[in-house]
This record gives C-alpha cells, structure tokens and sequence, in this order.
C-alpha cells in the first residue's frame, strides 16, 4: 500500500518531507494528545451523576491558565516556525539537488491527458514515460499545452504546477532503481482519472539503453507532429521520439501568448532560478 | 424570430437523456417538485404559506426558511457525496456506474452545494434567528433586505437545482478554477450555472452579512455593551464583517471568469494576455476568509452550548472574544496556503506557512477553553453537547492535518490529494456541520415550543461520529500514497478496500440523515406531549431563553435592561428573571412585503437567462428586479402596530405558563 510513496521514499526529497512530517506531528502531539486525555477525563468526571465531583458554576477564568494556554501554543507554533522557513529552503522544488553530477534537464509539457517528457541534452522525447538515471539530480521544467495541470511523483516527492505559457521548476532525485507511478493531481476534464506515467529510475546502463531505444524510433517531434500529439487523449501509448525540434518547449510556451517577451529564449543556461516565468 | 432568438441556447438538448442516471436525479427533483406543489395545493395552504412565511420579514421566521432550505440542500449535496462514494468504492479497474463527465459535475456539485447552499444558509439561518433574540432586539436593523438576502439565497440554490434537469452543471470543481471553466475547454452551460448561482446568491449573502453587522452595532438591548454580548453574537458579527469584506472577492473572480466567457474577454484565458494565477488569488482571498465565515458561527454555537449544558459559565470569555477577532482578521493573511504548488518562491511560500500556523494558535486556545468550561461542572449529555464534544475531539485531528498542509514541503506532496480531501471534511464536518446540528437541537425548542426527540437525535450522532471517521480516516491514508482528489476511476488494487470503507461510512452516515428526518417526524407526532411554551427548557444563559417559545413576532414585550454578560442567567440569580408590568404600549413591527419573493423570483429568471443567453428574457429580468426596487422605494406604509392589548395577551398567556413550569418542578 505504502510502497513507492513518501513514506517508503525513493529519493532524498521525498526522504526529507518524511522525516519533516514525523517531527512536525511530533510537536503538534503536545498540543492535541491532552485535547483526547483531558477531553476523556473531564467528560467522565464532571457528568451530572456524579455528585462528588467539584462544581464551580461561576469560575469563568483564570490569568494562569490563561497564560498557559497561549504559551504552549505559541512556543510550538515559534519552533514550527523555524522548521517552516528552514525547511521551506531547503527542499524548494526549485533548488538544485547537491550533487557531483550536473542535474539532468527534462522539459515537460503536460497536454490533455498526457505527458510529454524532451531530453534536451540528447535531443529525444518520450511520452508518458520519464526514464533517468538513478543517483544523478533532475531538473524538470514544466509548462501546459493545455489547462492547470500538477505533477506529482509520489516516491520521490515534489508536486507543482504546469501552467500554459508559463514554465516552472521541480528538482528530484532517486537514491535507488525502480519503476514509480507519476501523475497529474489537478483535474483537468474527462481523461483526468488515466493521466499518469511511468517513472523509471535506471542504472546507467539502462538509461543508455532507453536513449538508444529512443535514437531508433521511427518518429520525430516537429512543431506538426507535437500538433497530432498534444489532440486530447486518454490513456496514450508509450511513445519514443528519436529527433526534437530545436527549442520546441519555449515554442509551445511561446504559443500560449500570455507573456510575450518568454517567447524566444532558446538558450537553457540563460533561464535561471529566478527568472521563472510563474515568479 | 428565429427560435435562438426566442430561446437562445436552450433547446430539447438540454434535457438529461444523456445517462438514465442522470434522467433519474432530474425525474426525482421535478416529480419530487410537482408532489410538493400537489400537496400544498390539496392542503390548500398557499396563502396561509404566501402570508406566514414567503412575505414574512420577521427574522424568525425568515431564519427558519433559511435552515429549511440548507436541509433541503443538505440531501441534494448528500446524495451527490454517496454517489461519489459509490463510484469510487466500484471504479477499481473499471469505469464504475458513472461517466467521467457526470462524476464531475457531481463533485462540482457537491461542493457548491455544500459550502454555498447548505452550510452558509445553515448559518445564516441560526444566525438569523438567534443573534436579534441574544441582543434583546426585536428585529434585525433591516427587515425587509433581510428577506431579499433569503430569497436571492434560495433563488441561486434554485439555479442550481434546475441544472440538474435542464442542461448541466459544471464540471470544474467548487473552486471553478480557470483556464479550465473558460469556453475553450467547458463550452457548455454548467459553468455559466455555477457563476450565475453563485453572483445571485453572492448578493444575498453580501446584504445579509451587513443586515447582522448593522444589527450588532446599532440594535442591542439598552446597556449591553460589545464586551455584554453573547459569544455567539461575536461570532456572528466577526464572520459578517469577514463576508463583507471576503465576498466581493469571489464576486470579482466568478463576475471576470463570466466576462472572458460571454464577451471573449481574456482575464483568465491560456492567450491574449490572461493569467489563471489571477484567479486563484482573487478566488482564495475570498475562499480562505469563507472558511472561517462558516466555522466562526459554529464556534459561537459550542460556547452557548457548552457552558448552558456544563451548567456553569464560559472559560476565558475575554480571551475568546479576542481570538475570534485574532482569527478573523488573521484568515485574510493566509490565502496563498491553498497553491503553495503554483511556483512562487521559497520565501513567500514560508511566510504564508508560517502566517497559518499563527492562526493555529487561537484556535487551540478556544479548544482548551472549551474544555476548561466543562471543568468543575455539570455535565448533562443532551444531544447539543454529544455533538460538541464529538467536535472537540474530531477537530483537533482535522487542525493537525491543517498544520501538516500549511508546512510548505509537507504540502508539496498532499496537495490535491485525497488527504486534503481528508483534511478540510475533519475540518467542515466536525467543526461547521456537527456545531450547526448542535445549535438546530439547541434552538429548535425556542422556535416551535417543542424539542427534537432525544433518542432518534442520539442515534442520529451515532451514525453521523461513526459514518465520519469510516468515510475521512481512509482518505487520509490514501493521500499518503498520493491518490489525488476527483478521481473517476483508478488502477490501484490496493485503494480499492480504502474506498470500499469509505462508502461504508458514506452508508452510516446516511442512516444517520434518515435517523433525523424521522427525528423531526416523530418530534412533530410528540409535539401535544412535549410542548412548553414557558420558553427555557434547558437552563439557559442568554436573552434568547427569556422569552416564550416559539417568540413572539415582536420577541420582547418589554426591551430587557442589561449590564452584564449572560443576562437572563443574572436576571435568574437575582430572582428577577422575567418582567412583567401592568401596561404594555404597542409594538411597531415591519409590515408584510412581496418584494423579497418578487426579487428572488426574478433574479432567478435573470440568472437562467443568462446561462441560456436568453437576451430579451434577460434584459425584461434585469428592468424587473430595478422596477421592483425603485416601487418599493415609493412605499411609505411599512409597518404596522401589535396593540398592547394583543401584547398583553401574549405576556399573560406566557406568564401562566412559566408560574405553572415554575410549580411543576418546585
């Protein structure tokens, strides 16, 4: 049931917000276990029946406990508040995972209801299947052929919006080999429910072997070919493409004119952390 | 002419033949319509309901229209949530019993309903009925606009409901959230249905929010003070100001989302310039607020029960008070919690995670106050407290899963998923809906003179606590394993027994509903036996109870002098707790008025028009609803007089019957 999620992660981020989700229900147990305790006690204690039990009709307030009740609270929100900020940093989907490896570029673009997934660096494509090495950072940048959509992989964690015209940014890594399940989250009309991927986290050996399977295919991504792609579909084949039109990403962002002057911007390393178009 | 001129888009098309299932919701909803309207008929009952109810202005009695309405609503939405339950409980591997589009207009459904149609005229509805009784008052400070404010209301959830039988209803979810609801992508009139609806009932809740505001300022009794009132009020007063202040937001998300629609503009659209980012600021500077405007209301609905069925007073008042006022100015600072996922940076997403665990705070202290209130009291386990404490203990869940989702990073991977599905059902269950069956039980004696049966109200709680956490616990259990929301089908074997438990729960629950219409029925049957018109039947602490059961039109004969919180309580242990002199004066009460209905009824007109682009139609509407309030602006003769002999006799009839209740039990 857990398998492949955030609490069996597969990758340092998803790592991370497990540790982060037991430490912060930790700290909130302080508040909300007395609620059930005290809830339980007072309600056995003071029933009518028992007689025997003190009985103050008028007390109304107490400065002491008063200030007790706000200073718990409050000193666990504060400590909370430290983790929310540190935290917050340190796992920004759009900060660069450490590594001696540079991150792998994969640009996708969510369509209706598929996933299209471009290698720039080598210049192939796949659809609704995203094939990495395991243990080298990937960057992925997003956009929309079509509506709101939002990618999540559940055992490596993430999640963020693909807006049309738009790119944002989602850094992932995997510690170790699998097959995963990723998705959109946001609903976005009839083929919603079917649109996932398959996530592969492969040896270097194997990733080798799923470029070359790619370089093979008889098929290549044109700005006409994207245009048959991106028709809505539900439940679309596995899909390798061998060729990519230069900077097709930023065309398909380009398309949808809501921000004019992201239209030509070609060269990668000159979108940095926070140009972002969605900032 | 043409038929598109005469009709615009509407055409037999529009009829619900595309699923049987589908065709039998809407036969259910006309036959079930017809039958009412048979029935009325045959009882005859049409003026006595024009004269009574429809142009009423008494607040109760427009409050009990509002209640009426929200359960009414609360069945349509009910059956939309077991249908879902079903659909998912089967859809493993499979498409289920309902195409993916009519799934979707059935979530879309089910939260409009449910947020706009249920538990706002829920609120509004107690709010209405209680709040001019706890002040002293004898009315609320706009009688009239407060029966326009009902019947705009009703007239959006009518549109709504004709969705169902003529054309569809949306599918883009209660959020609505653009470039999907723009006409590229949602070409049909469910879209229009749900702006329509929401404008129309959006201007209801607008005046009505500032029909209580106006009240609470200008219209409690002779010397209650702001720091007099009852906690209840407070909460009252707070979540107006937050309507007033939140609605014109979604006014102005839903009114910009209509003009990209019918007039090709591009405020939200994938081109020309729009941006849906637009949107999910303007929607959730309002969304946010809304959900402290629903569960501020249900907070004062535990602090008048708690203490009344503690029998003792309230825990830390002042520090109450001051928390409601904390949350409700804090939830206009934490809008950006619902898309931490959007892409803004790290430092924003961090300050709005942290701005939300700020409002965590007094909302944890009320907790503690709650149950510092039952300390060292005692405790009588009427079905108002079952529901309170089931509250405080379910909430606390529900406000941890909220902190969970307001850690930016723990959001990134719970984000529309079913955990925040979860999340926000522990929240508006437990918290909004169990405090509004609390206050019905609680304040149903005082509106009809008799109480709701205490054994169906039990086993009602029963199935209700159980049904709730069989139908939310797996979900959140399914949002770990990222299993997003609004899901028509999936291909996870293993989600299937989670979803198989949850329309169990969906099954308890409905007993649970059907354990309170009986409720209601077997209340009715008893009522010969349970009436008493003496006025408090559970000890109480607040004005409300100072007077007989049902009130009278004008609520008190004699306006009570306060200079204390809890007055009647005071009153009671200065053995003075009723006056009643020798002489009574008239009392000037507003006067019937159809404007309300007219009103209503030609908006509704308006807003199907719209949808439909039904212009001529639309345009006699629009020139109808500015006729009829220029008219009424020429009435002079507004209210009438209740003779003092006519009060007397009331106050002599309610006297004998507090002397005999005071007897009985001595």
């Amino acid at each position: 049931m857990f398998q492949d999620t955030m609490l069996d992660p597969a990758g340092p981020v998803s790592a991370a917000t497990r540790d982060l989700l037991f430490e912060s229900v930790g700290l909130m147990l302080i508040v909300v276990v007395p609620v059930f305790v005290l809830t339980a006690f007072v309600v056995w204690r003071y029933r009518a029946g028992n007689t025997s039990a003190a009985y103050t009709p008028r007390w109304n307030g107490s400065r002491l406990l008063e200030m007790g009740l706000w200073t718990v609270p409050v000193t666990i929100v504060v400590l909370l508040w430290f983790v929310v900020w540190n935290r917050t940093h340190e796992l920004d989907p759009y900060r660069t995972i450490e590594s001696d490896q540079p991150p792998l570029v994969v640009q996708v673009v969510a369509l209706d209801w598929q996933w299209l997934f471009i290698y720039p660096e080598e210049e192939v494509a796949s659809v609704n299947r995203l094939v990495f090495p395991v243990g080298r950072p990937l960057t992925i940048q997003l956009t929309s052929d079509s509506v709101m959509n939002s990618l999540l992989i559940p055992a490596l964690g993430g999640q963020i919006y693909a807006m049309a015209g738009m790119q944002t940014e989602l850094n992932l890594k995997a510690d170790r080999i699998g097959v995963f399940e990723g998705r959109n989250t946001m609903f976005n009309g009839n083929g919603f429910s079917a649109q996932t991927f398959t996530v592969e986290a492969m040896d270097m050996a194997g990733y080798q072997a799923f470029l070359a399977e790619a370089r093979t295919s008889p098929n290549a991504l044109t700005e006409e070919s994207f245009q048959t792609l991106a028709e809505p579909t539900v439940n679309g084949p596995l899909r390798l493409y061998s060729s990519v039109a230069p900077n097709l990403f930023h065309t398909i962002m380009g398309a949808h004119g809501s921000m004019p002057h992201t239209v030509a911007e070609p060269d990668m390393s000159s979108a940095p952390h926070h140009a972002d178009h969605a900032r | 002419m043409n038929t598109s001129m005469l009709l615009g888009k509407l055409s037999l098309d529009a009829l619900p033949f595309y699923s049987p299932i589908a065709a039998a919701g809407a036969a259910v909803i006309v036959f079930g319509g017809l039958g009412v309207i048979a029935l009325i008929t045959w009882l005859r009952a049409w003026p006595y309901l024009w004269r009574e109810w429809f142009t009423s202005t008494d607040h109760k009695k427009i409050g009990m229209m509002y209640v009426g309405l929200a359960l009414v609503m609360l069945m349509r939405g009910f059956v939309d949530a077991l249908m879902m339950r079903a659909q998912q409980a089967m859809a493993m591997n499979a498409e289920g019993y309902l195409t993916p589009d009519h799934f979707q207009q059935i979530f879309s459904s089910h939260g409009t309903i449910m947020i706009f149609f249920m538990a706002m005229p829920f609120l509004f509805g107690l709010m209405n009925y209680v709040v001019p009784l706890q002040l002293g008052a004898r009315d609320v400070a706009f009688p009239l606009m407060n029966a326009i404010s009902f019947w705009l209301t009703a007239a959006g959830a009518a549109l709504v409901m004709v969705s169902l039988v003529i054309g569809v209803f949306s599918t883009g979810g209660w959020s609505g959230y653009p470039p999907y609801t723009e006409l590229s992508y949602s070409p049909t009139v469910g879209v229009d249905y749900w702006i329509m609806a929401l404008l129309v009932s959006g201007v209801g809740t607008t005046l009505g929010a500032i029909n209580l505001v106006v009240t609470i300022y200008k219209m409690r009794a002779p010397g209650m003070k702001l720091m007099q009132m009852p906690l209840f009020c407070w909460t009252a007063l707070c979540a107006s100001l937050l309507a007033v202040f939140a609605l014109p937001g979604l006014t102005v998300a839903a009114g910009l989302l209509g003009l990209d629609r019918y007039l090709g503009m591009h405020f939200f659209t994938n081109d020309g310039g729009g941006n849906v980012m637009n949107y999910a600021n303007l929607f959730w500077i309002f969304g946010h607020p809304e959900v402290y405007i629903l569960i501020l209301p249900a907070f004062g609905i535990f602090s008048s029960v708690i203490p009344t069925f503690s029998q003792k007073k309230l825990f830390g008042y002042n520090v109450l008070v001051y928390a409601t006022m904390c949350i409700a100015v804090l939830s206009f600072t934490v809008w950006l919690h619902h898309f931490f996922t959007m892409g803004a940076d790290a430092n924003v997403n961090a300050f709005f995670g942290i701005m939300t665990m700020v409002i965590a705070v007094p909302t944890g202290v009320k907790v503690y106050d709650w149950i510092l209130t039952m300390f060292r009291g005692r405790l009588r386990f009427d079905t108002p407290m079952l529901w309170s404490i089931a509250f405080i203990v379910t909430f606390v869940i529900g406000g941890m899963t909220g902190v969970i989702l307001a850690i930016p990073p723990l959001d990134y991977v719970f984000h529309n998923t079913l955990f925040l599905i979860a999340h926000f059902h522990n929240m508006l269950i437990p918290g909004v809906l169990f405090g509004l069956f609390a206050g019905y039980a609680y304040w149903f004696p005082k509106a009809t003179g008799f109480p709701l049966d205490e054994a169906w109200g039990r086993r009602a709680f029963i199935f209700w606590v159980v049904g709730f956490y069989l139908a939310f616990m797996p979900l959140y259990a399914l949002g770990f394993t990222g299993a997003p929301r609004r899901m028509a089908y999936y291909d996870q074997p293993e989600w299937q027994i989670y979803f198989v438990i949850a329309a169990i729960g969906a099954l308890s629950v409905l007993a649970g509903i059907i354990c309170q219409v009986i409720q209601l029925v077997v209340s009715i049957r008893n009522r010969d036996r349970t009436t008493s018109f003496a006025g408090d039947p559970w000890g109480g602490q607040t004005l409300e109870w100072a007077t007989s059961s049902p009130p009278p039109e004008y609520n008190f004969a004699v306006l009570p002098r306060v200079n204390s919180l809890d007055a009647f309580e005071e009153a009671k242990e200065s053995g003075q707790p009723y006056v009643w002199p020798e002489k009574y004066d008239p009392i000037e009460v507003p006067r019937n008025s159809m404007t309300g209905v007219l009103l209503g009824g030609t908006s509704f007109v308006l807003g199907f028009a719209a949808v439909w682009h039904i212009w001529w139609l639309a345009a006699l509407s629009l020139l109808g609803v500015i006729g009829i309030v220029i008219a009424r602006s020429f009435a002079t003769d507004t209210t009438r007089f209740i003779s003092a002999d006519e009060v007397k006799a009331h106050e002599s009839r309610w006297r004998t019957a507090v002397l005999a209740q005071g007897k009985a039990s001595s």
